[in-house]
């Protein structure tokens, strides 16, 4: 770790604003900030002209498919995707095969990170399996340093088994994430309930299924007094509730997804699985309610929802196709957009996709367990571990689905035009991706 | 004049532009009788003679000599109308859609049947009727009669009785009516 | 979407044609009951042309209609039973696919249990025209081209008019009343859209759980009175319950449906004497329709069936014909 950079000529984005200055790293940490800095000896230097210099992404929702899915990504190929996509941590979701629900798994999948571009950090599984009924054993695994527990893919369906894990988890001090989705309500279900799908004869997923997995959360978390993070919620009734249950001062925090801000049902007419995911692309309105609300700093984070999917298991009928899309390369852009583009708040942006995630997945500088990483989501200062980006909001580009670093291709995204080009991502002082290209 | 727009009306890109009148309603009548005569002088009389008209060009002139036919021997041989669309061999080259009824009556075996069309070309429609005559019966014979031989043949068929003999361009367009035979061109609107 | 003539195109939904395009199948399937009623019922319109018939789901009676029409029409016919090909060993949709298309045909008939196959299959075939015959809870174009062909010609017949060349007058105006499982029917949405397009008012009425939320997309309204409904329609279309996809689920019982609705003696009194009874088939007797009812001479169901064979014709023959300029002679 002993790279010499400079960061010259950008606009660094912190905390509290923006200004025009130079940075650089040395040993692994940020070593000078200041305006105009003369370039040391030796050192990379990093053109940041027109681009802003922040905290490097932090991922809480990838699906990095290893162990058991290595045909649609690995632990190595979703750290490259998210390199350049500007993440310097990803939290890896629990349902590989075997899920993530035991001290050996977690370690495998922690050691694949720390043999990857990036800090990757495994979320546990609330309950064994993933299958909604015996715990799986988060004691141990927060003695591996995880926090994050989820059955991320399916809901816990029962609330009595909720209720438990949230009192555990308390205890603990975890945090629980839930995938808001009843299957009562929406099995069988593959795009949203609307006059659409009754028109494509396609069974939906209606929003009740997501707000009232959403409502009896919010009441758990507030009978129990557990930390709460809802995943990739998708209607403005959601966002309303969790809107209301914070007012309450409940301990809950939200994320959405970018393709749930960007992409309404009507892509599903074609029949086109690309477009299948769950919860499912929505109507119009709650597209909008959720550009909105990343406005307003309603919702938390950002977080992808990146999920890789071998081509067989998306080139079948629309019903018998895995739901999921990819995300890494394509977030920031998306989300650049639909904080208004030109007048996007930069502060705002690194608040939704580094700072909040990193606070939630305990990566900061001020969490103790980290599992042995460095710390991300901080504030750029002297001394703190550098985890840095550096975008250009102006530059476009097209999305060409060949040319991902993810192994998988199904991103819906294949040749939309999208604004906000990732130029470097520096992971823990070490330069991994050089004005878009890979380092090594 | 019914048949005559329609088949016009199939034209949405172009219109028919006549260059040259070549029969007059009285040519065509004229005509009308002398083919008359001749099938009844070719066949012994009109037993077992059945006229079918091909849709739609044809059916007008079938019917027309029908009553010619009634007029000379007092009997009405049996009308039958085509259509054969389903048996051309450029499906593909052309719109084929069935633009009208095909009733044959009865089974044709034994009968010598008369195809009536107004104009004979390359002989394509003509082909395609000999095939759809045969899924009706074991015919005597079959016999042509045209309003129009136009010249052109693609095929090696041969009219028995002709209205009248006319020399064309290839893309010139003949139209044949009981009010008189014309010749043209379509031209783009 | 939306053509006036289904001449070189696919056929997926319903919507994908105009009322032009509509009236032009019931047009052409009016020269094929012509054909039909021929001692050589064959015509050699698609020789040479192959047409593969591709039911992933079994129904020997649509199967059946399809190839007979191709073959009425001379074309050849590829027949895949799944039960003995290479679906059953693991083969994807899109595999299939692509080695039938490689086989050298011009249109593929498809039968799916998964609603949009067919709209896939039109996106993976390079040249073959589609036909949808039956896809999910999605859509089955030509059963309810067939009901509006047959219950078009039973209209004729009972005002004394001629159903060739009629176009959509006859159906235009007709109330027509569809009773049962809408939800997961595909044979309701096509013939709830179709008879929608014709100019017919089209009323649905069933369990709150077997209705699509908004029917108003299908160009239809919701009624709730059966009795009141029977006797103002001019078209009773029944459906069969579908059980096999869980419509059984949806009401506490079959028996609890037929007793809502049902259509037995009593409620048959009801429909006017001069109004038609339809039933895509095969008709499940004692649950949505009586045995007796079953045998009502205002019951088209037998005709339907014999209409199924010139109305895929039609299909077959439009889809795979080729616009081009006509030429005189």
């Amino acid at each position: 770790m002993a790279e010499l950079i400079m960061i010259q000529g950008g606009t660094a984005v912190f905390d509290s604003g923006t200004r025009q200055v130079d940075l650089i790293i040395r040993d692994g940490v940020i070593a000078e900030i200041g305006e105009r800095l003369s370039v040391p000896a030796g050192a990379e230097v990093l053109n940041a002209e027109q681009a802003w210099v922040g905290p490097g992404f932090v991922d809480l929702h990838a699906h990095l498919r290893e162990p058991g899915g290595e045909a649609a990504e690995t632990v190595a190929s979703g750290a490259a995707a998210g390199v350049k996509g500007g993440y310097s941590a990803l939290v890896a979701m629990p349902n590989t095969v075997p899920a993530i629900d035991s001290v050996p798994v977690a370690a495998h999948v922690l050691d694949l990170g720390r043999r990857s571009m990036l800090d990757v950090v495994p979320a546990g599984a609330i309950t064994i399996d993933r299958a909604g009924e015996r715990s799986a054993p988060m004691g141990e695994l927060a003695a591996l340093g995880l926090t994050f527990f989820t059955d991320d893919g399916m809901g816990v369906q029962r609330a009595g088994v909720m209720r438990r894990a949230m009192l555990y988890a308390k205890g603990l001090r975890l945090t629980l994430a839930q995938h808001c989705e009843d299957e009562s309500l929406a099995g069988g279900g593959c795009m949203n309930a609307s006059a659409l799908s009754s028109r494509l004869g396609l069974a939906g997923r209606p929003a009740i299924a997501e707000e009232a997995m959403v409502a009896r959360d919010l009441l758990l978390a507030e009978h129990t007094g557990a930390s709460l993070h809802l995943l990739h919620l998708s209607t403005a009734r959601s966002l309303e509730m969790v809107k209301a249950a914070k007012a309450r001062g409940i301990a809950v925090t939200a994320e959405v997804a970018p393709h749930h801000f960007t992409l309404t049902e009507a892509c599903c007419e074609g029949y086109d699985p690309l477009f299948k995911v769950h919860p499912p692309l929505r109507g119009a309105s709650d597209v909008q309610a959720l550009a909105q609300g990343l406005r307003m700093r309603e919702i938390d984070a950002v977080a992808t929802d990146h999920a890789p999917h071998a081509p067989e298991t998306k080139d079948r009928p629309f019903d018998e196709a895995t739901p999921g899309m990819l995300g890494l390369e394509t977030a920031f852009g998306l989300t650049l957009e639909a904080l208004g583009g030109d007048d996007a708040d930069p502060v705002l942006l690194f608040e939704l996709l580094s700072r909040n995630p990193a606070r939630i997945a305990k990566l900061t500088a001020g969490d103790e367990r980290r599992h042995g990483l460095s710390a991300h989501g901080g504030d750029l200062s002297v001394g703190s571990d550098a985890n840095l980006v550096v975008v250009d909001p102006s530059t476009s580009w097209v999305v060409d689905r060949n040319q991902l670093a993810s192994l998988a291709r199904n991103t819906p995204y294949d040749g939309r035009t999208i604004r906000g080009r990732i130029r470097h991502t520096v992971v823990a002082g070490s330069l991994v991706l050089n004005d878009g290209e890979f380092t090594r | 004049m019914a048949n005559r727009e329609r088949r016009h009306t199939r034209h949405p890109g172009a219109a028919f532009v006549v260059h040259a009148d070549v029969m007059s309603a009285d040519d065509v009548a004229r005509a009308l009788t002398r083919m008359a005569h001749e099938i009844v002088e070719r066949n012994h009389g009109i037993d077992d003679v059945v006229i079918v008209g091909l849709q739609t060009g044809g059916l007008e002139l079938a019917e027309a000599l029908v009553a010619r036919l009634e007029q000379i021997t007092g009997v009405a041989p049996p009308l039958g109308a085509l259509d054969v669309a389903f048996y051309r061999d450029d499906l593909g080259l052309r719109p084929v859609l069935p633009e009208a009824v095909t009733s044959i009556p009865g089974d044709l075996t034994g009968k010598r049947v008369v195809i009536v069309d107004d104009v004979l070309f390359t002989g394509r429609t003509i082909r395609a009727a000999l095939n759809a005559l045969g899924d009706f019966g074991r015919a005597a014979s079959i016999q042509l009669c045209v309003g129009v031989d136009r010249g052109h043949r693609e095929l090696p068929i041969r009219p028995d009785y002709v209205g009248k003999n006319l020399p064309t361009a290839r893309d010139e367009m003949v139209d044949v009516s009981l009010e008189g035979v014309q010749l043209g061109r379509m031209v783009p609107r | 979407m939306n053509a006036d003539s289904l001449v070189g195109r696919n056929l997926l939904s319903i919507n994908d044609l105009s009322a032009t395009g509509l009236a032009e199948v019931l047009e052409v399937a009016e020269s094929f009951v012509e054909v039909s009623g021929r001692s050589v019922k064959k015509i050699p319109a698609l020789k040479g042309k192959v047409v593969a018939s591709l039911f992933f789901e079994e129904s020997t009676r649509t199967r059946l209609s399809f190839e007979t029409a191709a073959k009425r029409l001379s074309a050849d016919v590829l027949s895949l039973a799944v039960a003995s090909s290479s679906v059953k060993k693991g083969e994807s949709l899109k595999d299939t696919i692509e080695t039938i298309e490689s086989l050298g045909i011009d249109a593929v008939v498809l039968r799916h249990r998964s609603s949009g196959a067919p709209h896939q299959v039109a996106g993976w075939v390079k040249g073959a025209r589609v036909i949808n015959a039956g896809d999910g809870t999605h859509e089955h174009p030509s059963q309810a081209l067939i009901d509006l062909f047959t219950v078009r010609r039973a209209l004729a017949e009972r005002q004394g008019v001629e159903s060739r060349d009629s176009g959509l007058s006859l159906l235009k105006g007709a109330k027509v009343l569809i009773i049962g499982d809408i939800n997961h029917s595909r044979v309701a949405r096509s013939e709830m859209l179709a008879y929608a397009k014709a100019g017919a008012q089209v009323r649905v009425i069933g369990p709150g759980t077997l209705l699509p939320s908004d029917v108003g997309i299908f160009g239809a309204q919701r009624a709730d009175d059966l009795e009141k409904e029977l006797a103002n329609a001019d078209v009773v279309s029944l459906l069969r319950m579908q059980e096999e996809r869980g419509s059984g689920d949806f009401v506490p019982s079959l028996h609890e449906f037929s007793a809502l609705y049902g259509i037995d003696e009593r409620r048959a009194a009801l429909i006017r004497p001069d109004a038609v009874i339809t039933h895509p088939g095969p008709m499940v007797r004692g649950v949505e329709v009586s045995s007796a009812v079953a045998d009502d001479p205002r019951m088209l169901v037998r005709q339907q069936v014999a209409n199924g064979v010139p109305i895929r014709m039609a299909i077959l023959f439009l889809a795979l014909s080729t616009p081009g300029e006509s030429l005189h002679g």
